[in-house]
């Protein structure tokens, strides 16, 4: 029983550390907390879902999800962080939460607000070890996630969009200065935040079956959390995190009930802001000194 | 007056009050993204204290207030030793924890939500607004606005010029919180039911959207940004979803153009300041003056 919640806990915690990632990314390039990530999970798991059931393969599916997500991330960056400079912190966080407000209610408007079930298409086995229940998606999900985050993390050390990203990081004039791009640079961050989090809305849908509007809300304030834990901008911080979080999660709902689970998280995540701001591990600091 | 009316009226009211709740930190540079929690606190305390001990509305909301501003000041000392983006996280984490402690509350109803059986009207509750929108302004004409605009514009500058940086970012986080008290306290008693869910992040993210919208700059942007954020999508009420993606689309539209709100201290001059009226016609006087 113990064994199998840890194993839970690891399949719920990599969906968090995948949105962390994306939020991370924002957060340590850009100084940045782009809360319209929530809403672009969401449309990655709502467009998977509208997409298999209109009877597309799954993996032209998949793809299909991830190219709206990128798309949405593109128009993002568009109204966001290009009007940073000129104005207060404050603007490009309160845009990206209206974009939260308005993908939510765009997907209400063409899809209702109903919980959709995800259609049988997928062979849903089961792998069956030593007494624990692995679902095969959850599995490929965890692989896949820990893989692109690992692929995410030898780009930003050892190519030159990396080193372009850390020189923005670090001073966005100074980059300007040597020739970095950074308007494409940061449109690339947006996709590659985009993908994260609609890959981990995707996996979402897959391993719990299940959609809806607003099911950015819930993952996204957890992933957050992740995020502060790992340290913001600290891209191996956030599979930590994620698993932290997704263990509390677990052992809190079937210890204390679920309605506890909220303030074992976010008690937890207040704790390290009073006592450890910078999170567990250091955080922009060291996407500054290479990851 | 028509019951739809009179239910916009209230929603306006108590969205204006909200409004101010998230103004004063806002004024004072910090970005309070749990006001729900304090709305809560003070809806759930004056909830009890006229449920459980027959207290009349008109004394146990301010009670209620009280309470979220007390709450407020214990909590501020630890929460404001963070800033910027910490900061807001922090008292985001505050009113999720909120929340969830009182759906964990069963002598308040835990999550099947608390009936308050004494009713509030239309004029209490316009009474109320029309308080904190009056004792707000005054509050920034004296010494305490010039304090808290200062901090916002440079800590440490004001910290040279002798103001008590600290005290007025606490002050100015804790009088933030009863206000949001206040309304959470009308809420309850106006519409006799309240649920943990209500006060919900989505709410704590309106209300600051009212204010940024508005303008911090001037006393009168949450008024404004209330106001038309409460009766412009009444015009779209045909469909609910579509008005919220109007409102949303308008939200980004006017950050791009407008990134300072819509009232700011230029527009507000220009507006209500005869002197400045009567300046700018002296120097083109003087201009044309010169050019003869």
């Amino acid at each position: 029983m113990f064994a199998q919640q840890v194993v839970n806990a690891v399949m719920l915690g990599s969906v968090y550390a995948m949105v962390a990632v994306a939020l991370t990314l924002s957060i340590g390039v850009l100084n940045f907390l782009n809360f319209s990530i929530p809403g672009l999970f969401m449309l990655g798991g709502m467009a998977v879902w509208a997409l298999a059931h209109a009877g597309v393969p799954l993996p032209l599916a998949i793809a299909g999800a991830l190219a709206v997500a990128a798309a949405a991330s593109l128009v993002v960056e568009r109204f966001t962080w290009r009007w940073m400079r000129t104005a207060s912190p404050f603007v490009p966080l309160v845009s990206s939460m209206a974009f939260l407000l308005l993908f939510e209610h765009l997907a209400i408007a063409y899809w209702g607000s109903d919980m959709r079930v995800m259609p049988d298409a997928l062979a849903n086995g089961n792998w069956r070890f030593a007494g624990l229940v692995i679902g095969i998606p959850q599995l490929v999900g965890l692989i896949c996630s820990v893989g692109l985050i690992a692929v995410l993390s030898l780009l930003l050390k050892h190519t030159r969009f990396g080193r372009a990203l850390r020189t923005i990081a670090e001073d966005s004039e100074t980059a300007l200065i040597l020739g970095v791009d950074i308007d494409r640079v940061v449109a690339a961050i947006f996709v590659v935040a985009g993908l994260f989090a609609a890959f981990a809305g995707v996996l979402f849908a897959l391993n719990y079956r299940q959609v809806h509007p607003f099911m950015g809300e819930a993952v996204g304030l957890k992933a957050i959390s992740a995020m502060i834990v790992g340290g913001m901008g600290n891209v191996w911080g956030s599979i930590v995190g994620g698993l932290v979080i997704g263990l509390a999660e677990v052992f809190a709902i079937s210890y204390f009930g679920a309605d506890f689970v909220d303030i074992a998280v976010f008690g937890f995540l207040l704790l390290i802001l009073f006592v450890r701001p910078t999170g567990l591990f250091r955080g922009m600091q060291t996407v500054r000194a290479g990851i | 007056m028509s019951g739809y009316l009179e239910g916009v009226l209230v929603l306006l009211a108590i969205n204006v009050v909200f409004a101010y709740g998230a103004f004063l930190p806002l004024a004072a540079g910090q970005l309070n993204l749990g006001l729900a929690g304090f709305a809560a606190i003070g809806a759930y305390c004056s909830a009890y204290l006229s449920t459980q001990f027959a207290v009349h509305p008109l004394i146990a909301i301010p009670l209620g207030a009280l309470l979220s501003g007390l709450i407020a000041l214990v909590v501020a000392v630890p929460v404001l030793r963070t800033r910027g983006i910490y900061l807001a996280l922090a008292t985001f984490a505050l009113g999720q924890i909120t929340k969830a402690a009182i759906l964990n509350l069963a002598f308040i109803g835990g999550a099947a939500g608390y009936p308050v059986p004494s009713y509030v009207g239309l004029p209490v509750v316009l009474a109320f607004a029309l308080g904190v929108a009056a004792v707000i302004p005054l509050l920034f004409a004296t010494r305490f606005g010039i304090a808290v605009r200062a901090v916002h514009d440079d800590e440490r500058v004001a910290d040279l010029m002798g103001v008590e940086v600290r005290g007025f970012q606490i002050a100015a986080f804790t009088l933030g919180a009863m206000i949001a008290g206040i309304g959470g306290g009308l809420y309850a008693h106006h519409f006799s039911y309240i649920e943990a869910q209500y006060f919900n992040v989505g709410l704590s993210i309106t209300i600051v959207l009212y204010v940024l919208l508005g303008g911090t700059q001037t006393t009168m942007g949450p008024l404004i940004g209330a106001a038309i954020f409460t009766l412009l999508p009444e015009l779209l009420r045909e469909s609910a979803s579509w008005r919220y993606v109007v409102f949303a689309a308008g939200v980004i539209v006017l950050m791009v153009l407008r990134p300072q709100g819509l009232l700011t201290r230029g527009v507000f001059r220009r507006l209500f300041d005869w002197r400045h009226s009567r300046a700018s016609a002296r120097d083109a006087e003087s201009l044309a003056e010169h050019a003869a």
